[in-house]
């Protein structure tokens, strides 16, 4: 469903994502993982449209996203990592103006917005301008204007961030309803024990390159890692020798 | 365990800033090269030279004039300094909301172990920087033209260094104090929207009460009984407890060769006092003004009236079209610092139809039909200034505005055209009211022929649409996505390069169409029958192609832009 080629993005002479082919097949909630500064945001901003490649191209259900953009982005929906909305619209506001950019309106639209303010516990402000909302409140926002449309692909960036445990609970039931109704999920997450327990196929990026890809137990089979955990495996592959000396430092 | 935090000096608390400063301007070089750099210096030095010129010229004149020309020059200086000061406390208390209550770098600094003085001497300065940068290198020119004519020598330099310093600092403090304490009754947010409404209320009211009164009548002599009334006038002073009066009885004193150090001393122990009392009440306030100035605004908007109305108007439009119209114009109206700007959108319009009327071209005696016809002529290239002004303020922020969204905008199936469409009409529909009626009715006071109302009309039409795809064109090409303030966006490097194409255009149209409008104005004359011939039809060809390109290519221009934009 999605499908990068030889993904490459240069900002100047630095090369954030180097030559990345890889396929996320419909069906699948797909793990992005890395260290800070990897590439993911990037590989991820791509993928959205909203960055240009340098090289290589991004196929999202066959349609190129810079060539054909507005076929695939139909499909799409996008959860960026920081929720900035226009603080001067009210939270049904914002989720009708995002329906109408993806050409729908009408009472399904009204009905959608209701259930989907209702789901996310955002009904008793949904006339609020959202201004007045907290973090984890426009990052709920955020999700359901990405699931307003009924997309059947969905990119999304530190999910996790700034939501209590019930919304996280309620994110992690949705993504895989969503994956188990043939929907496609590639999520970039810090969160590991949330990849090792959601993700059907994790990647591993490190300095723009994908340097292990598959399920957790192909990973440790690949990597020779026994029964260790996604955690341990992640260290191992990005430099876990830094953590040890950052503890170091830490407990001096 | 109990330690006491050794403190940053006050440099290390600005180095943030003054580092972020340097970097922008190193990133704006960069992306610009030499020639922004070259433009920027070369306007700047010609609006320097300018002030510059005409002041020593006023100077010299008033130099001419026995027993008088020292009060007249005086005088001058007097309320030059207090329009500063005025423009400055306006201002300060503008900057002093953002740079003390809503700043990103706050956080960071009020959970460091940073003290309350060191913080608020951070913050003071920043106000003042902020604020002030721009009165200062006004006041450079004024004070040179005073200098040299004076012969104020290289002394005057340092001189006027510290007389001007302490007349900035002052109104930072009182900016900042008013500030914290209204801070401290209200929410930040709705303090400013309160104080942009009052800002620009007072400023607006400033404005049209200053042209409604008509002060060039008071410069007639003959308005005074005797010389006199017109000498106790001069001597008054034009407020005895504001700085600029006694910044500026220090100034004249030095240049007059007897120095007063009483106003300098005034000036010095007046900031120092008002500093210390403004760190006092900032000690007392500022914790409990910053607990409030977090909270929300907290208002509730059902929204229903923009989509029953507009909504209902655009019912043909495509949905996406018809929710980013509605989205821009909801924004527009529910954000206090922008709508506000309307309030000297109508000084301004008030003003300007005030000064067609106040011409004296009819008063009885037959009217020179060659004159009517002239500046309704010229009306069309200063209503044109007066629309790219406009433009400047509202179209061209446009683009930049969207920026911290933009990452909907594109990952969603938005036609960048369309969104391009939707600004420009919201722009533009505005200005075309406005510019129609601004040229009917102005012409309508000049009693000009039919010929006359339709070709100002139909130009006035053909700019606006031109103005405003300048203005969009621009803004995309010059986007400033890092601004939190709308209002500054225009004053940067893109809107200068915007008004001064804007400029070359409405001089090429005006060319243009004046070969067309002479051959009417000179048949109309010398009363022969008006021919419209292959000549005139082709200098009003030149003027809708030159109009018809400037809204062509910036839109092409900036649609270009728009796709290659990265977040």
């Amino acid at each position: 469903m999605i499908r990068l080629e030889n993904l490459t993005k240069h900002y100047g002479s630095f090369v954030a994502v180097d030559d990345i082919t890889m396929e996320v097949p419909r069906g699948l909630l797909h793990g992005f993982l890395g260290p800070n500064g990897a590439g993911k945001t990037t590989t991820l901003r791509m993928i959205a449209g909203i960055l240009r490649p340098t090289d290589g191209r991004v196929l999202i259900g066959g349609d190129d996203v810079h060539k054909k953009p507005l076929a695939a982005k139909m499909r799409l929906g996008f959860i960026p990592d920081r929720p900035f909305v226009y603080d001067k619209l009210t939270g049904a506001e914002f989720l009708r103006f995002v329906a109408g950019l993806y050409g729908q309106e009408g009472d399904a639209i009204d009905r959608r917005i209701a259930e989907l303010l209702e789901v996310f516990e955002l009904t008793s402000w949904k006339d609020e301008l959202v201004e007045a909302y907290s973090h984890g409140m426009r990052q709920k926002l955020i999700i359901s204007s990405a699931l307003i449309h009924r997309p059947e692909v969905i990119v999304v960036d530190e999910p996790m961030v700034g939501l209590d445990p019930k919304a996280a609970r309620l994110l992690k039931d949705i993504f895989r309803q969503f994956v188990g109704k043939g929907g496609t999920v590639l999520m970039s997450t810090h969160t590991l024990e949330v990849a090792e327990a959601m993700c059907d196929r994790i990647a591993i990026i490190q300095h723009g390159k994908i340097v292990a890809e598959g399920t957790v137990p192909d990973l440790r089979r690949q990597h020779q890692a026994g029964d260790a955990s996604l955690e341990e495996l992640f260290l191992k592959l990005t430099g876990g020798a830094h953590a040890r000396e950052l503890a170091e430092v830490l407990g001096r | 365990m109990t330690a006491r935090a050794v403190q940053p000096s006050l440099w290390h608390v600005l180095q943030p800033k003054w580092r972020t400063a340097r970097q922008r301007l190193r990133e704006a070089r960069e992306r610009g090269g030499w020639g922004r750099v070259s433009i920027l210096v070369t306007v700047g030095s010609l609006f320097w030279a300018a002030v510059y010129k005409i002041l020593y010229a006023v100077l010299k004149y008033f130099r001419g004039v026995e027993d008088l020309g020292p009060l007249l020059a005086g005088k001058l200086l007097g309320l030059v300094l207090l329009a500063f000061v005025s423009i400055l406390i306006l201002s300060n208390i503008i900057t002093a909301l953002s740079s003390f209550f809503l700043a990103k770098d706050l956080d960071l600094l009020v959970s460091a172990p940073v003290d309350w003085l060191r913080l608020y001497l951070a913050k003071l300065w920043e106000t003042v920087i902020h604020s002030s940068w721009m009165v200062a290198l006004m006041i450079v020119p004024i004070l040179a033209a005073f200098g040299v004519i004076y012969d104020g020598g290289v002394l005057f330099i340092p001189y006027a260094v510290l007389t001007i310093l302490p007349m900035l600092l002052l109104p930072a403090v009182l900016g900042a104090a008013l500030t914290l304490i209204l801070v401290n009754v209200f929410p930040a947010r709705r303090t400013r929207d309160l104080l942009s409404l009052i800002a620009l209320g007072a400023a607006g009211g400033v404005i049209l009460i200053f042209r409604l009164i008509r002060p060039e009548q008071l410069a007639r002599p003959e308005g005074f009984r005797n010389l006199l009334d017109f000498i106790t006038v001069l001597r008054t002073p034009t407020s005895p407890f504001l700085p600029s009066e006694w910044a500026t009885k220090a100034i004249m004193s030095y240049l007059r060769g007897s120095i007063d150090p009483l106003p300098l001393v005034l000036l010095w122990t007046t900031a120092g006092a008002f500093i210390t009392f403004g760190a006092l009440l900032h000690r007392q306030m500022f914790a409990t003004g910053f607990t409030k100035a977090q909270e929300g605004a907290e208002r509730f908007v059902r929204g229903t009236f923009w989509r029953w109305t507009v909504g209902s108007l655009l019912t043909p439009l495509a949905v996406a079209k018809r929710e980013f119209v509605l989205k821009d114009i909801k924004l527009f109206f529910r954000d206090t610092t922008q709508w506000s700007q309307l309030i000297l959108l109508a000084v301004l319009v008030v003003v300007y139809v005030f000064n067609i009327k106040a011409l004296p071209l009819h008063r009885g005696e037959p009217v020179g039909f060659f004159y009517v016809n002239l500046v309704s002529f010229l009306n069309l290239g200063l209503a044109g200034f007066v629309l790219a002004s406009i433009a400047a303020r509202f179209i061209f922020p446009a683009v930049s505005l969207e920026g911290r969204q933009m990452w909907l905008l594109r990952s969603s199936p938005l036609d960048l055209r369309a969104l391009l469409w939707s600004k420009y009409w919201v722009g533009t529909v505005p200005l075309l009211v406005l510019a129609l009626l601004l040229t009917g009715v102005t012409n309508v006071l000049l009693q000009v022929s039919s010929f006359m109302m339709i070709v100002s009309l139909a130009t006035i039409c053909a700019l606006t649409l031109a103005i405003s795809a300048l203005a969009l064109g621009y803004g995309a090409l010059y986007p400033q996505f890092e601004t939190e303030n709308a209002a500054q966006i225009p004053t940067s490097f893109g809107g200068l390069v915007f008004m001064m194409t804007t400029v070359a255009l409405l001089g090429a149209v005006i060319l243009a169409l004046s070969q067309a409008v002479y051959t009417y104005v000179r048949a109309m004359y010398e009363g022969h029958p008006v021919v419209i011939d292959a000549k005139m039809i082709g200098w009003f060809t030149v003027a809708a192609a030159v109009c018809a390109a400037a809204t062509v290519i910036p839109l092409k221009i900036g649609l270009k832009r728009m796709e290659q934009f990265e977040f």
